[in-house]
């Protein structure tokens, strides 16, 4: 029993059933499939972070990409255009030096380059030195890209089904029967359901269902605004992401940019866009790229963000038996969902937790080793 | 617009405060275990409903107040005895 028809989801039970040949999967979601995070994130894909175990994991997760319009049989269209971080600070850059050198001892396609060569490759980046925030340099990273994250959820989803996994939307979890520590159901608006494991991907409502099992968890949510323009001529051909000015940029096939922040600085559950938001984030965009003053805001959004207190996932086990989570994805869950998917499915099939994500169980916060992630993964998208 | 209503300063707008969230008691450094003191670092409470936290007035008076606050809607429930 999964809840939550996400990209996590999804993933999850189409490798159970791929990889594992288990088909009495089904998919709970209380609205509709990919309505969540999936569908509201800027699917930027990259691999370039901080830790040893985090590079690893994402890396996974973009190989996997890689192959998955063929795998899925459904155009995906995976842009691999380049990831560009900007630095405008001594600190800034010292980490992505740190960010480089971690990246290759993984042998992952990463490293720093100077204001010079970062303006060949984005020539409508302001580089001049009498700005506010001087761009000093910046992390190029050309394995990353951006995805259609719709057609990522429908091609799991649909792939899933034609495997024997059912799939309900508008069937919210009112509760989750434990007895003797062990799960043995999952009440529904829809009636219950008798199951022995349960997989919590639910995001940003993911300490609620936490809850009904009674697990605690390290997890707070967040909304993360964005933003699209309307559509002009082809001319960025690169994820461009400045985290001292909060802001990623990226063009889409059809021309748009796609506008991304910082998470909103408090814990809330609305998903309403502010006036504050758009106006931080056309100031900052600007400082960027002076030329777009002219372009237009169609539309503004928001997703809700599960963050735990060191910016890595929560995945794995828990001390309620055949209860199981897949969250604290905070801002970088959509560019893990494969992997994701790959490694609780493996967990599930196969009783154990598989080495990739040994670093990310939720005992580590009892144990004390948590996987610092927040120098590469806030505002870094 | 989210306001917030700051005993000191008036309504506000939401930009000048800092969340500092649900007020959670911080155990005896000398006296705790590891596990409470794990616990009080990490563990969060993330209500999804109405909730009292606190807040901190940071480009304003610099005061502290407790706001109580419907997570859902981001809709703020006036104390007793406060205009609304």
């Amino acid at each position: 029993m999964i809840i939550g028809a996400g990209l996590h989801g999804l993933a999850t039970a189409y490798y159970l059933a791929a990889n594992h040949g288990i088909t009495n999967v089904a998919v709970l979601d209380k609205g509709y499939m990919g309505g969540g995070g999936s569908g509201r994130n800027t699917a930027i894909l990259r691999s370039n972070y901080l830790t040893p175990e985090g590079v690893r994991f994402y890396d996974r997760s973009l190989k996997l990409y890689e192959d998955l319009a063929a795998e899925l049989n459904y155009n995906v269209m995976f842009s691999r255009q380049g990831h560009l971080t900007l630095a405008h600070n001594d600190g800034a850059l010292r980490t992505m030096r740190w960010r480089a050198e971690v990246n290759k001892v993984q042998g992952i396609d990463s490293e720093v380059i100077d204001p010079r060569q970062i303006k060949e490759l984005v020539p409508h980046l302001d580089t001049s030195t009498d700005t506010r925030y001087p761009i000093l340099g910046g992390l190029y990273h050309p394995p990353g890209g951006t995805i259609r994250h719709d057609a990522v959820v429908w091609g799991y989803a649909r792939a899933a089904d034609h495997l024997g996994v059912q799939v309900h939307q508008d069937t919210e979890v009112t509760g989750i029967d434990v007895t003797d520590g062990k799960v043995t159901a999952v009440r529904t608006t829809r009636g219950d359901i008798a199951t022995g494991t349960v997989i919590n991907c639910t995001a940003g409502w993911s300490t609620i269902i936490s809850e009904m099992a009674g697990v605690e968890m390290p997890v707070t949510t967040s909304p993360l605004q964005a933003a699209v323009t309307e559509p002009v001529k082809p001319f960025l051909h690169t994820v461009v992401v400045s985290g001292t000015l909060h802001v990623y940029v990226s063009q889409t096939d059809r021309g748009e940019l796609v506008f991304g922040a910082s998470v909103d600085p408090f814990t809330s559950f609305s998903t309403r866009g502010s006036l504050a938001f758009a106006e931080g984030l056309a100031g900052n965009v600007l400082k960027l790229m002076p030329a777009l003053s002219g372009m237009r805001l169609l539309r503004q959004w928001a997703g809700l963000c599960d963050m735990t207190p060191d910016y890595s996932p929560i995945m794995g086990p828990t001390g309620v038996d055949g209860f199981l989570v897949d969250v604290g994805w905070g801002t970088y869950g959509f560019k893990a969902g494969p992997v994701a998917g790959e490694a609780m499915a493996d967990t599930v099939a196969n009783g154990r937790v598989p080495e990739i994500i040994a670093d990310f169980g939720l005992d580590r916060f009892s144990s004390g080793r948590l996987v610092g992630e927040k120098g590469a993964a806030a505002v870094g998208h | 617009m989210m306001q917030l209503s700051c005993p000191w300063c008036g309504p506000r707008n939401v930009n000048e405060f800092h969340h500092d969230g649900p007020l959670h008691r911080r155990p005896d450094p000398a006296a705790t275990t590891v596990d409470e003191w794990r616990h009080y670092l990490y563990i969060r409470q993330n209500p999804h409903g109405v909730v009292e936290e606190r807040w901190y007035h940071a480009a304003g008076c610099r005061k502290f107040l407790i706001v109580k606050r419907d997570t859902r809607t981001n809709t703020v429930i006036p104390a007793e005895g406060e205009p609304r």
